[in-house]
């Protein structure tokens, strides 16, 4: 059976579900337990599974993440929260210098099964520690797989299959969209990672969007149809790893391609996926490759300011139409 | 009419009562805006603590430092931040302290020796505790107030930047605000053991004091700034305090963590600026009436300002990427080279 439900029922879900199947996962993180996390997606988790397993810590990211390595290491298999992703600098020594190589290290003797559920983007009104989309500084680092879903369906498939996976994992929820509703089926869904969702198909130009903008580059191209301009939206689901092959054939396809990440514009999610395009689709290509992602400035917290700084809808549409009419 | 003071420093205790009462007025006008959906995003009220600010801050000179927290409004104001340009901050408008790009978490006074309210938990001990290393180095006498909560304490650079204070000899006070939870959570949950034992580990000197009595803490804090200034620091205080409103404004049905009765115990026996506005009527130092013309007078100024703010104007477009860098009016030229 599916039926609506929230991104953040989809993450209760999936904890109730994998926690009931498997006795080696755990949940630690700050307001887990009683309080069921600040946005409240863990609710009534401690009830059925207990303070040993869903575990309430002080705030000291950089310590519990630390025990979780150590705890994956040993036969357990960690969910850790972190309340916003901005706090990721907090645990970048654990999760980078010790999770993320653990295993290649010891020539593949020691795993760390561990998942962080965090969260990304903008327009929330936080100010700048709390509104940032980091997800390419962990991309950058490799052991490390990263997730980034749009909806609450994806949200279940992908978190599911994080929790099973033996590496560690960080999954980005986009914490606008904690409230949105999707067709989520009950029980069990699996999906795999470095499997590219094509939400629409196309011919004149292909839109890449992750997390939040994915929504922003299908309502681009619902605005470019008015202008009979037939757009394909690609969500990549998960950048490490990440789907190339489904991205260059549309683009061998489109001959356009634009790439939408929240994440700062530069040295980020949408330079390393518009390269490899211009790196195995250059010879289709009728325009060069755009990118469009957060602008590089700390997110200010003004309203009037912060909407400046993140893609929308519009913006994606205007730079579509000028590549189409080859005005870029 | 108050009768002839019977204390000298009758102006100090007045502008400590006043300070109180101003931080109480800000924060039931920021509650009002949020409820009536006026202001962008959340805030942490610090309603219930405000002896502990300005206890401190009363004992501290404009050139002293602080460093403040998300629940930060009374540090601000207790450094001598004024309603207009706070409010307008909490708007997120042009005439804010930080021209509307920091917001409620991130006010900061530079004035006023304000370096700033802190977004991450524990996040601005080490920049205190830098402060107080500059002052040594410069020659400065200034001292600098490392405001936190109780759940900062589990922030292991806590540990790391007061080893190197108590080693350096550092003038900084670490002010510890036990407001009896972090988040949802009771202190005796998130903290083992003894929390200024932790301090003294170190060698540091660390007390103990109820934060609702603000001649208490005041005069605590005199002591401890003098002798920081003379080399003795740093020092380490517990502040015991309560904080009335939810984590934030929007934790509104709280009673699965926090009775109400113990909200209203607090409110009724403990609060701060009653229990001194008694005291400053017993010793006749003012009259009741004279304090409730004071508080009519600060409840007109904060109405105002807030009217103020509400029209006050936004930041223009441009501004968005200035303050990217110092010495770069805008960033994004300057990034694709184009600085010259
Ligand atoms: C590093 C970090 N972790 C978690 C949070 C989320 N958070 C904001 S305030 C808070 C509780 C802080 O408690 P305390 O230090 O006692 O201050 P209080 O709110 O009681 O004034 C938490 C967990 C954060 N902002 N930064
Ligand atoms: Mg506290």
């Amino acid at each position: 059976m599916s039926r609506q439900i929230t991104l953040s029922k989809a993450i209760n879900e999936v904890m109730f579900e994998e926690m009931r199947r498997d006795p080696s996962v755990i949940l630690i993180g700050e307001d887990v337990a009683e309080a069921g996390h600040p946005f409240k997606f863990f609710a009534g988790l401690v009830e059925e599974f207990g303070t040993d397993r869903v575990i309430d810590t002080p705030i000291a990211e950089p310590g519990y993440m630390g025990i979780a390595v150590g705890a994956a290491m040993t036969g357990t298999r960690p969910v850790v929260d972190l309340m916003f992703g901005d706090f990721l600098y907090l645990v970048m020594d654990q999760l980078c210098n010790q999770a993320a190589k653990a295993h290649y290290m010891s020539g593949g003797k020691l795993t760390v099964p561990l998942v962080v559920n965090t969260n990304l983007g903008a327009t929330r009104r936080s100010a700048a520690q709390h509104s940032q989309s980091i997800h390419a500084l962990v991309a950058h680092i490799p052991g490390v797989k990263v997730v980034l879903p749009s909806n609450a369906h994806d949200a279940k498939g992908l978190m599911k299959t994080a929790i099973r996976d033996d590496n560690p994992v960080v999954i980005f929820n986009d914490k606008m969209m904690y409230n949105d509703k999707a067709e989520v089926p009950d029980g069990e869904l699996l999906i795999p990672f470095g499997v590219a969702n094509v939400l629409r198909e196309g011919t004149d130009i292909t839109l890449v969007g992750t997390s939040s903008m994915v929504g922003v580059c299908a309502t681009a191209a619902e605005m470019l149809e008015d202008d009979g301009i037939s757009a394909e939206v690609i969500d990549p689901r998960t950048i490490v790893p990440l789907d190339e092959a489904t991205i260059v054939n549309s683009v061998k396809k489109t001959g356009r391609a634009i790439v939408v990440d929240e994440g700062h514009q530069s040295f980020g999610v949408t330079a390393e996926i518009a390269s490899r395009i211009a790196d195995k689709a250059f010879y289709y290509l009728d325009a060069p490759v755009q990118r469009m992602g957060a602008m590089d400035v700390p997110i200010p917290f003004s309203p009037a300011l912060e909407d400046l700084t993140v893609p929308t809808p519009e913006g994606v549409a205007d730079r579509a139409r000028a590549l189409v009419r080859g005005e870029i | 009419m108050a009768k002839k003071p019977a204390q000298t420093n009758a102006d100090d205790y007045l502008r400590m009562y006043r300070q109180m009462a101003k931080i109480r007025a800000f924060e039931d006008n920021a509650n009002r805006l949020y409820l009536e959906a006026k202001m962008p995003g959340l805030t942490h009220m610090y309603s219930g603590e405000e002896a502990v600010a300005v206890g401190i801050c009363e004992a501290l000179g404009s050139t002293d430092k602080i460093t403040s927290t998300h629940r930060g409004h009374g540090h601000c104001m207790a450094k001598g931040a004024d309603f207009k340009q706070m409010f307008c901050e909490l708007l997120g408008k042009a005439e804010g302290y930080c021209r509307g790009k920091g917001g409620s978490m991130h006010i900061a006074d530079q004035d006023n020796g304000n370096l700033g309210a802190n977004a991450i938990v524990g996040g601005s001990m080490g920049i205190a505790t830098g402060a107080a290393l500059s002052a040594k180095l410069r020659g400065s006498k200034d001292v600098t107030v490392c405001f936190f909560g109780d759940g900062a304490t589990a922030q292991g650079l806590m540990y790391e930047v007061m080893n190197m204070a108590a080693l350096w000899k550092l003038p900084v006070i670490y002010a510890c605000e036990n407001n009896g939870y972090s988040e949802y959570t009771r202190t005796d949950e998130i903290a083992a053991g003894s929390i200024t034992a932790r301090a003294e580990a170190f060698g540091i000197e660390a007390h103990k004091v109820d934060g609702q009595d603000v001649l208490a803490v005041n005069k605590l804090t005199t002591d401890l700034v003098a002798r920081a200034r003379k080399g003795e620091g740093p020092f380490f205080i517990e502040l015991e305090t309560y904080r009335y409103h939810g984590h934030h404004v929007g934790d509104i049905n709280r009673e699965y963590y926090r009775t109400k009765k113990e909200e209203a115990d607090w409110k009724k026996n403990r609060d701060p600026i009653t229990n001194f506005g008694k005291w400053l009527t017993k010793e006749g130092i003012a009259s009741a009436d004279d304090l409730a013309a004071m508080d009519a007078e600060i409840k007109d100024e904060a109405k105002a300002a807030v009217d103020y703010a509400l029209a006050a104007d936004y930041p223009p477009e441009e501004e968005v990427d200035a303050h990217v860098f110092s010495g770069v009016a805008h960033a994004r030229p300057y990034l694709s080279g184009d600085a010259a």
